[in-house]
């Protein structure tokens, strides 16, 4: 890989896993705001009106940062990845304009209206416009996963004699079946660490005592939720988008679990070190025949091994290998954590149970590591394809741009990027500290 | 078809530029204009919760034009590459100064991110303009369709010159959108300035129209041979003369359609100096991207026109509303910026 490449590779992965961490929270905590609205309009009980406000606010600093970090990875499809585009902009571009023409028009023009406050637009149109936010941020998502499907599982077009691909298909691009579960899998991951967070916040508050009712209302939404999420986010969501993965992409499939030899009745890996160099996985432990029935349903099914497919076609395998590990293994925390919460409720012991709060709040930030790693094994795993079996990475590049160049502007991004974590987490932990009551920050 | 979807563009470039246009012109003159707490407060309240909005119909449009001229979306993008990263460290900047300056009750918090706000307008305005004249001017693209735009390539005379005249226009625009939604001291300190910018825009696009003939000899080509091509600098002229009659404080609220009309008119003789190019090769005609060889599959036009102008029907009603929820002066009570 030349240097070039690995620059333009290295400056898309940073920009897109920094921009994903806004993302990660507003698709799920727009919901979380509808549903408190919406609580509030039926019930007229002020306390769901505090809670909607004051995750719209946090709300609100995530979407702001979500966009500004966000109009860079529209932009790089045509300054780093510009013979990409020219490849295939007609058939995998239908649905980036729709981005924006259907969800960003909705989700900026309706954010303004709900923060304006109930007062300025009455209750109805304030709570038509939570719903609006909700909407936009949930139908945002879609967009852009099926841009991605489409890179994963390329459907709905042929081949150009002159070079590129051609559309044959509007509604075959829009409903790709790879788009479906891999949607379903990236919100439930996002309505997940929406819940974790809100959670997490209502722990703090009853760990320091202070808003007691909003810290109760939020602990019992995040257990509930969270109970409902975390086994949505395995089955059936995480399973069939697995499936997908085990019909159309058998190196990622082999590089996610460490399958280096095609096996009959293939063991799961439950822990173990990927050695590429001798094709076998360091110190595993293994579940016999678990693999074959995950992927096809019988434990004595043949699974196909990495060492099947030629070195170049593999994509990194220790990253696929480990992101994968980590996501699943998180996933089955968040499983038992959630569980426990619920019996704590039924027991009711949940809000004076402080192990339980403490474990609540510290976390906060493994839901967003589990969604990161989970897009991680997603595209690092689809290497070296670009577009999966069509168009390969380094062709996708732009030649006119040096590695100079894409180097000098990665150090740019770094370092905006470290700036904003910095006013961002002073923000947020500011709102937080402020808490709930107060109606507006720092006006004036 | 190709020449419906280069007028789609077109027309989303140009909503880009009186939307997102009036939010910039704010922003370069709240430094200067806006004195004090209480008229930058007013300031940034004026465009807070649409500036987002607006800058989504440039996201849209690179997402139109993508699908619609890939060829272009990898020239250009890729050819402009420094340029754009810059236009995107400006825009993240400008973005956050808006949201975060309301969020801390500190005056030494609030002036960094006013200077930070007016500063990243003033050069996205600055940049765009610059960006506007390359495309008008031509770009040394190569038969493989690519070119390598260096800043000592972009930054040429005539560019220089039509982003001054983007920078005028857009800070006119900007004070009229001021004299419709603000009040007291702010307000006439916006009538002043709109006074005075629309002299330095009359001055610049007269300079600028007679610079185009002069770096782009063909650039008249579209206006001598279809008569209607010459209602967009008629736009142009009725813009500056409305201007000219709205300047009474008595016009406060109108003044903002006489920019809005000179904007329009601009983009469009603009669009048709270069028609049916999109970009120009200045090494060889024969190179230059156009609305048919950049121009995606007939079918892949006709299924993103269908989809988008659905779509953008039903964003153009909304906005409509969201924009007449907060007509008229802009409020202080509560409020988020």
């Amino acid at each position: 890989m030349s240097e070039a490449v690995f620059a333009h590779r290295m400056q898309f992965a940073f920009t897109v896993m920094f921009h994903y961490l806004f993302p990660i929270l507003t698709m799920g905590l727009g919901f979380f705001i509808a549903w408190y609205s919406t609580l509030h309009l039926v019930t007229k009980d002020k306390r769901y009106l505090d809670a909607a406000q004051f995750w719209a606010k946090i709300f609100a600093i995530n979407f702001a940062l979500g966009v500004v970090t966000g109009i860079p990875l529209e932009f790089e499809f045509g300054t780093n990845w510009s013979r990409f585009s020219s490849f295939g902009g007609g058939v995998f571009g239908q649905m980036l304009p729709l981005e924006g023409v259907y969800a960003f028009f909705l989700e900026s023009g309706f954010l303004g209206m709900f923060l304006a406050g109930e007062r300025r637009v009455g209750r109805t149109l304030h709570w038509l416009s939570g719903m609006g936010v909700a909407f936009g941020s949930l139908l945002s998502g879609y967009f852009i996963v099926a841009t991605n499907a489409w890179m994963q599982h390329p459907v709905g077009y042929e081949l150009d004699p002159s070079g590129g691909v051609r559309l044959t298909s509007f509604w075959a691009v829009l409903l790709n079946p790879y788009a479906g579960w891999e949607y379903a899998h990236t919100i439930n991951g996002s309505l997940l660490a929406a819940a974790f967070v809100i959670g997490g916040v209502g722990a703090f508050y009853l760990l320091s005592n202070r808003h007691l009712e909003f810290a109760r209302l939020s602990v019992k939404t995040a257990v509930i939720a969270g109970v409902i999420l975390a086994l949505t986010q395995l089955f059936p969501t995480g399973d069939l988008n697995g499936a997908s993965v085990v019909q159309y992409q058998p190196t990622k499939l082999a590089a996610m679990e460490g399958l280096f030899q095609t096996q009959k009745g293939a063991p799961l890996a439950i822990i173990g070190m990927p050695d590429t160099g001798n094709e076998d996985l360091i110190d595993p432990i293994y579940v016999p025949d678990f693999l074959s029935f995950l992927a096809y349903g019988n434990i004595h099914a043949t699974v196909d091994g990495l060492a099947k497919y030629s070195k170049d076609l593999w994509p990194p395998v220790e990253l696929t290998y480990y992101s994968y590990h980590i996501m699943v293994g998180l996933g089955t925390i968040f499983i038992a954590e959630m569980l426990m919460g619920l019996f704590l409720l039924w027991r009711r012991k949940l809000y004076s149970s402080r192990w339980f709060l403490w474990m609540l709040m510290l976390t906060v930030p493994f839901p967003y590591i589990a969604n990161e790693a989970g897009w991680v094994v997603s595209e690092v795993g689809r290497q070296p394809w670009l577009v999966y079996g069509l168009l390969m990475t380094p062709a996708g590049t732009s030649t006119n741009v040096a590695a100079g160049e894409t180097v000098f502007t990665m150090m740019g991004f770094a370092g905006i990027y470290a700036m904003l974590s910095i006013l961002f987490l002073f923000l947020v932990a500011r709102l937080i500290h402020q808490g709930p009551d107060k109606s507006t920050p720092a006006a004036g | 078809m190709n020449v419906a979807w280069f007028w789609a563009l077109s027309a989303m470039l140009t909503a880009y530029a009186v939307l997102d246009g009036y939010d910039l012109g704010v922003g370069m003159l709240s430094l200067w204009v806006a004195r004090g707490e209480d008229q930058r407060r007013m300031a940034v309240n004026s465009i807070g919760p649409v500036w987002n909005g607006n800058e989504v119909w440039l996201l849209a449009a690179g997402g139109m034009l993508v699908v619609s001229f890939p060829r272009v979306y990898a020239s250009g993008f890729s050819g402009f590459y420094l340029a754009l990263m810059v236009l995107l460290w400006l825009l993240i900047l400008r973005g956050i100064s808006i949201e975060f300056r309301n969020q801390v009750a500190d005056p030494l918090w609030k002036s960094l991110w006013d200077a930070g706000f007016s500063v990243s307008s003033l050069l996205v305005a600055l940049l765009l303009g610059v960006a506007l004249g390359n495309v008008i001017q031509g770009l040394p693209i190569g038969p493989n369709g690519y070119f390598q735009g260096s800043f000592a390539l972009l930054l040429n005379p005539y560019s220089l010159l039509t982003g001054l005249l983007s920078v005028a226009v857009l800070a006119w625009h900007g004070a009229n959108y001021l004299r419709e939604k603000t009040e007291g001291s702010l307000l006439a300190k916006a009538v002043k300035w709109s006074r005075g910018l629309w002299w330095w825009t009359a001055a610049m696009v007269v300079v600028v129209t007679m610079a185009t003939f002069i770096f782009r000899p063909n650039a008249g080509r579209n206006f001598s041979a279809h008569a209607l091509a010459w209602a967009f600098p008629l736009l142009t002229l009725g813009g500056l003369l409305l201007g000219l009659a709205y300047r009474s404080e008595q016009r406060n609220d109108q003044a903002f359609y006489s920019s809005m009309l000179l904007i329009i008119g601009l983009m469009g003789s603009a669009m048709l100096t270069v028609f049916p190019n999109l970009l120009t090769s200045t090494v060889d005609s024969q190179y230059s991207l156009n609305i048919y060889n950049a121009a995606s599959s007939p079918l892949a036009l006709r299924a993103s026109f269908i989809a988008n102008i659905v779509g953008m029907a039903g964003v153009i009603v909304y906005s409509t509303y969201v924009h007449r929820t907060f007509r008229g002066k802009v409020r202080m009570d509560g409020g988020h910026y």
